[in-house]
């Protein structure tokens, strides 16, 4: 194996792990807030037509990804409005905005289909992003760095903020939380919109940096892949990271196996691989007794204080 | 004309019961048609040019006739309540155009023998049940006759979905006819389990580069695979429609899959009581398998050799599943000078001498 030929597989690898990644890291926020939102899929068709349309017109990616995550916030918003405010069952109202995000985006991008951008790639010079070697630093959408960066900064929030404390704290026990004086709902607003801005991005990763165009239903179940991850993580981002780049490599692994001739495992074998892998995990650290020891003790509670 | 079309905000939610709610005031007088498509109509590939051929059966009978889709129709059990819906409907003919609808069409086609039910790609028939396709691997012996000139290392990629009898072929097909041009061709075939997944449509490109493949041909229904082509200099084909303008450097040529004509016979069929169930396989001489235009990046030699193949295709003087034909393993399995008939093609489950695939 040259080393021409790693790291274009590396650089495969990348491309399949950044948007769930991205996607993963917003929902893992929301789930620490003790909201469970599985309208992750939706969110991401959403912010993949946003951020194409936003480039369409404004001939600036930048801007495309400012639209995508707008674009994700927003869709989540009528998620928190109706499990907020009106307390609606949260798996129910989550798999509803997944097919409203899946239809509403296939309406935006009506007449979007058969038109492409600029691939949102490299930002070095070709001296960086296109160098034999160095590509496999500089060789990246922006996208894939701010994927990277938005890591060790999800676990400071958390970890190492009052704001982030407050977030846990909500998703713990949301009645102490708010006994005490700190806005339950506002807080799962925030996390909400964060969540839906993130899954926006990783959505938009698809329209604009792996294929410049828009396709309905062109995130075929990446949003579901990012929910297990958060689970496969048990809540934490550091395991997050890893089981994103992970499951890259399994997805990867499939196409590398299947195309240089190998058969000896059945092709659905690697579909399931994701989801199996999350099982395992779980009953992992279930067996090891921490269950529930990251899981937000609230996660996908209504929040009904007595007063 | 009705539309039933999950791309409304519902999208998503049960078919059957969409097809449902939209059912009310059809004048009385039109007959209707079915149709149900496995992706969205905006794929630009497979269903979107099943849905023009259904926009041409309505501009040409739409005094007479109304039509019903339904998009994104899983291949599993959920086509069936999706069927007996447009059935139930009043549909005096429902297509179903894809591969994995076949025990399903006939399923539904037993519980209503007035119904008329048009399976494409498929080969299990009945007294209610036609099955129609698409000779798709004359059009892609002409691809594979471009790919064998124009591609520098030989290595040629095959983005395919599932290893079913209407790939198979392509996939044969384009194998042979690179051969013509270069003997020492070989095909890469990657199988994605998937129409449509403009993601893993995407990697699986990467992948086949990354193996040495500098020309990839997909069988698969999203632009993505010439998005990546594009990105990377190298070149492949539209599948379905012309892609073009997803790739326009990429884009050396496509296969378009032209329907309305068959379903604007079909239709009349039906209006005029002479409907039975057949078994039609047309090919480019009909019109249902047409060649886009040539990019300029197709060298003169190249399109010299692909007219050629045409024009044998359009006379019925060629034929690329003609023997010698050895298999994967080098075995002989059409011998020189015969032809393999239809009948054959349409069960052909290996793949010729050249192909590496995984299963």
């Amino acid at each position: 194996m040259s080393p021409d030929f790693i790291i274009a597989a590396i650089i495969t690898v990348v491309g399949l792990s950044t948007p769930i990644l991205l996607a993963g890291l917003g929902e893992l926020v929301v789930e620490k807030s003790g909201v469970l939102n599985l309208g992750v899929e939706g969110m991401m068709l959403v912010g993949a037509i946003s951020g194409f349309a936003v480039t369409v017109y404004t001939f600036n990616p930048w801007f495309g990804v400012l639209g995508a995550a707008a674009g994700g916030a927003l869709a989540s918003l009528i998620f928190a409005v109706l499990v907020l405010q009106l307390n609606s069952n949260q798996v129910a109202t989550g798999l509803a905005l997944t097919i409203f995000g899946t239809g509403i985006s296939s309406l935006m991008g009506l007449s979007f289909t058969g038109r492409i951008v600029m691939p949102f790639t490299s930002v070095f010079p070709d001296v960086l992003a296109k160098h034999d070697y160095l590509r496999l630093i500089f060789g990246y959408s922006p996208l894939v760095y701010f994927a990277l960066i938005m890591v060790p900064l999800t676990t400071w929030f958390l970890k190492s903020t009052r704001a982030g404390l407050i977030l846990r704290a909500v998703g713990e026990n949301d009645l102490s939380a708010h006994s005490i004086g700190y806005s339950v709902i506002k807080v799962r607003y925030a996390a909400i919109a964060f969540g839906g801005a993130m899954a926006g991005i990783g959505g938009c990763y698809f329209s604009m940096v792996i294929t410049p165009m828009w396709a309905e239903k062109m995130t075929a179940g990446r949003g579901w892949i990012a929910l297990a991850l958060v689970v496969f993580a048990g809540w934490r981002t550091g395991r997050l990271f890893a089981g994103a780049y992970f499951f890259g490599i399994l997805m990867a692994l499939e196409l590398y196996a299947k195309a240089s001739g190998f058969s000896f495992l059945p092709s659905q074998f690697w579909a399931a691989m994701p989801y199996a892998m999350t099982v395992i995990a779980l009953s992992f650290i279930s067996s090891r007794g921490t269950a529930g020891a990251n899981a937000p003790a609230c996660l996908g509670k209504p929040f009904l204080p007595s007063t | 004309m009705t539309m039933i079309s999950r791309r409304t905000l519902f999208k998503g939610a049960g078919a059957a019961t969409l097809a449902t709610l939209a059912s009310p005031a059809f004048a009385e007088d039109k007959v209707k048609v079915g149709f149900i498509f496995l992706g969205p109509i905006g794929d630009y590939g497979w269903t979107w040019a099943h849905n023009k051929g259904r926009e041409a059966l309505v501009s040409e009978l739409g005094d007479k006739i109304e039509t019903i889709y339904v998009e994104n129709v899983a291949e599993d059990a959920s086509a069936i309540p999706v069927l007996r819906d447009l059935a139930q409907q009043g549909c005096k003919l429902i297509f179903t155009t894809s591969f994995g609808y076949m025990d399903q069409t006939l399923e539904v086609a037993a519980e209503f023998p007035d119904v008329k039910f048009e399976h494409c790609t498929g080969y299990k028939r009945a007294d209610n049940v036609a099955t129609y396709n698409s000779r798709f691997h004359e059009g892609r012996a002409v691809l594979g006759t471009i790919a064998g000139k124009m591609s520098k290392t030989g290595v040629l990629g095959y983005l395919g979905s599932f290893k079913i009898p209407e790939v198979v072929l392509g996939v044969n097909s384009f194998a042979l006819s690179a051969q013509k041009q270069n003997p020492a061709a070989i095909v890469k075939v990657l199988m994605i389990d998937s129409w449509f997944d403009p993601p893993k449509e995407a990697a699986a490109t990467e992948t086949l580069i990354n193996l040495g493949c500098d020309l990839v041909t997909t069988h698969t229904d999203s632009p993505a695979p010439l998005q990546i082509l594009e990105q990377k200099g190298l070149f492949g084909f539209g599948q379905g429609a012309d892609m073009s303008a997803f790739a326009p450097n990429a884009h050396l040529t496509a296969i378009e899959d032209i329907w309305g004509p068959y379903y604007i016979d079909r239709a009349k069929a039906i209006l005029e009581g002479t409907w039975t169930s057949t078994d039609t396989w047309d090919g480019m001489v009909d019109g249902e398998v047409v060649i886009s235009p040539y990019s300029a990046a197709v060298t003169a030699d190249a399109a010299a050799a692909a007219d050629i193949v045409k024009a044998g295709y359009m006379d019925g003087s060629f034929n690329i599943f003609t023997g010698p034909i050895y298999d994967q393993d080098g075995v002989e399995r059409v011998k020189a000078g015969e032809v393999m008939g239809l009948g054959d093609l349409a069960v052909m489950d290996w793949f010729v001498k050249g192909v590496e695939s995984a299963a």
